[in-house]
């Protein structure tokens, strides 16, 4: 069947089976930050953002994706670039597989809710699970980015 | 693996219920719970271009079409203004805000699965459920249907009325199935209490005895507690043994009646 969707902006024909998954589409046009964790719909590494609304592409169908816009990592490069520096100076992470879904929900969360407290970042992104470390340096990272935008936009 | 060999946007209830009555044929939700399964699909009906994604307020009700994921829910302010932020509490736990953001009403109550949240939540608003072919019916009554009933959830309602209601969930560990889960509503001095991940599904339970009769105190929320953890049935799994939810449940029960009590 086909499909027609705006991939990281750009506007595509593509023809996908009924079963095709998500994350598969996106993988098979390149974009291969989208990574394939559980699968079972518990890791958020699949994160992909549907509509502007972060969603995972392990669950979805490309069909339903019909008609939609899908960002991954790929086409955010510029606004992820502004806090992942943080998140690497903490030495957050050890083998980072679990770093662009966490970059994609960090992106949606500041979206969402720019001046967030840390109860409100930990409870955005419990859906994002990392094997190696314990979280708390990601926190950090992104705490430091938000007071470092503060203290640039209070002069 | 969940292997689809057609996908169908149904562009009617109609389309959608006729083509649900067929076995090999599946309607979708947000997909998540189906996609779990080891199955083959003839057809997966897909209800998202049916505009049931819409949470209406009425003069006297919410109407929540069945596409509305929990999400939706959570950061609903009517939905979470009547039920003094319950509604956001009984689902905030699910996993994820992506996979909340897919998950739906409509899935997670048609599934009637033991462990749910929603479920035990709508059991104690009152909330009626509207099904294509059955038409409209109390929740309590839906949950009894059998689950060969091939219909289509098309919206819940929930009454706007002036109620005081609270959630509480008791997980092993951050975003996992609850252990125990408990909804408590009062409305016009008339409690219901549901308990759900028993591990069985959620089951309503009355003040049969008046033991709050008298309003809420510490020690009338404590024997409320102890009754319902008594009349609940549990069972035991890898998450808990029956022991130990039931020990649960009454420390939850008196914890929601307090919560109540407290605004
Ligand atoms: C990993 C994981 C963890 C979870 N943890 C929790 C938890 O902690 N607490 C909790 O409460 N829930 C939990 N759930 C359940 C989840 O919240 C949803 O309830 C579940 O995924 C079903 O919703 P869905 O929209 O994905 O439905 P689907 O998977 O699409 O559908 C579920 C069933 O309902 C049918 N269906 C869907 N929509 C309709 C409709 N409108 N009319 C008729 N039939 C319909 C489908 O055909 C299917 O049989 C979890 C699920 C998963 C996969
Ligand atoms: S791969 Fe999608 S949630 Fe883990
Ligand atoms: S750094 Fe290894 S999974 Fe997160």
């Amino acid at each position: 069947m086909e499909i027609k969707v705006t991939l990281n902006g750009k506007k595509m024909v593509a023809s996908v089976e009924p079963d095709t998954l998500l994350i598969d589409f996106v993988r098979h046009h390149g974009c291969l930050s989208v990574k394939r964790g559980c699968e079972t719909a518990n890791c958020g590494l699949c994160t992909v953002l549907m509509d502007g609304v972060p969603v995972l592409s392990c669950s979805v169908l490309a069909a339903r994706a019909n008609g939609h816009s899908i960002q991954t990592l790929e086409g955010l490069q510029e606004e992820a670039n502004e806090f992942i520096g943080f998140i690497a100076d903490q030495g957050a992470e050890q083998c980072g597989f679990c770093n662009p879904g966490y970059v994609m929900n960090t992106i949606a969360l500041l979206r969402e809710n720019p001046d967030p407290t840390d109860d409100e970042i930990k409870a955005y992104l419990a859906g994002n699970l990392c094997r190696c470390s314990g979280y708390e340096g990601q926190l950090r990272g992104i705490r430091n980015y938000l007071n470092w935008k503060k203290e640039a936009h209070n002069g | 693996m969940l292997k689809i060999a057609n996908y169908v946007r149904a562009k009617s209830l109609e389309e959608a219920y006729t083509l649900a009555q067929k076995r090999t044929n599946v309607i979708l939700g947000g997909m998540l719970w189906l996609k779990m399964q080891n199955r083959s699909v003839q057809t997966a009906i897909d209800l998202c271009d049916l505009g049931l994604d819409k949470i209406e307020e009425q003069d006297d009700c919410f109407s929540i079409g069945a596409m509305v994921s929990l999400r939706a829910l959570e950061m609903h302010p009517g939905l979470n203004a009547l039920t003094q932020g319950a509604m956001a509490e009984a689902v905030k736990h699910i996993v994820g805000v992506q996979f909340r953001n897919l998950a739906t009403l409509g899935g997670s109550l048609y599934g009637r699965f033991g462990f749910s949240d929603v479920l035990t939540l709508f059991q104690v608003l009152d909330a009626e459920v509207e099904l294509y072919h059955h038409g409209i019916m109390k929740i309590n009554d839906f949950a009894q249907l059998p689950r060969t009933t091939r219909d289509l959830l098309v919206r819940v309602i929930v009454p706007k009325r002036s109620m005081r209601v609270c959630y509480l969930s008791q997980r092993n560990t951050a975003t996992d199935f609850p252990v125990v889960a408990c909804a408590v509503s009062e409305t016009d001095g008339k409690y219901l209490c549901a308990v759900g991940a028993r591990p069985g599904a959620a089951v309503v339970f009355t003040d049969e005895q008046g033991l709050l009769c008298g309003g809420i105190t510490q020690e009338s929320a404590e024997a409320f507690g102890k009754e319902i953890a008594n009349r609940a049935s549990f069972g035991s799994n890898t998450r808990a043994s029956a022991a130990y939810r039931k020990q649960v449940c009454a420390v939850l029960v008196r914890r929601c009646l307090m919560q109540i009590k407290e605004g």
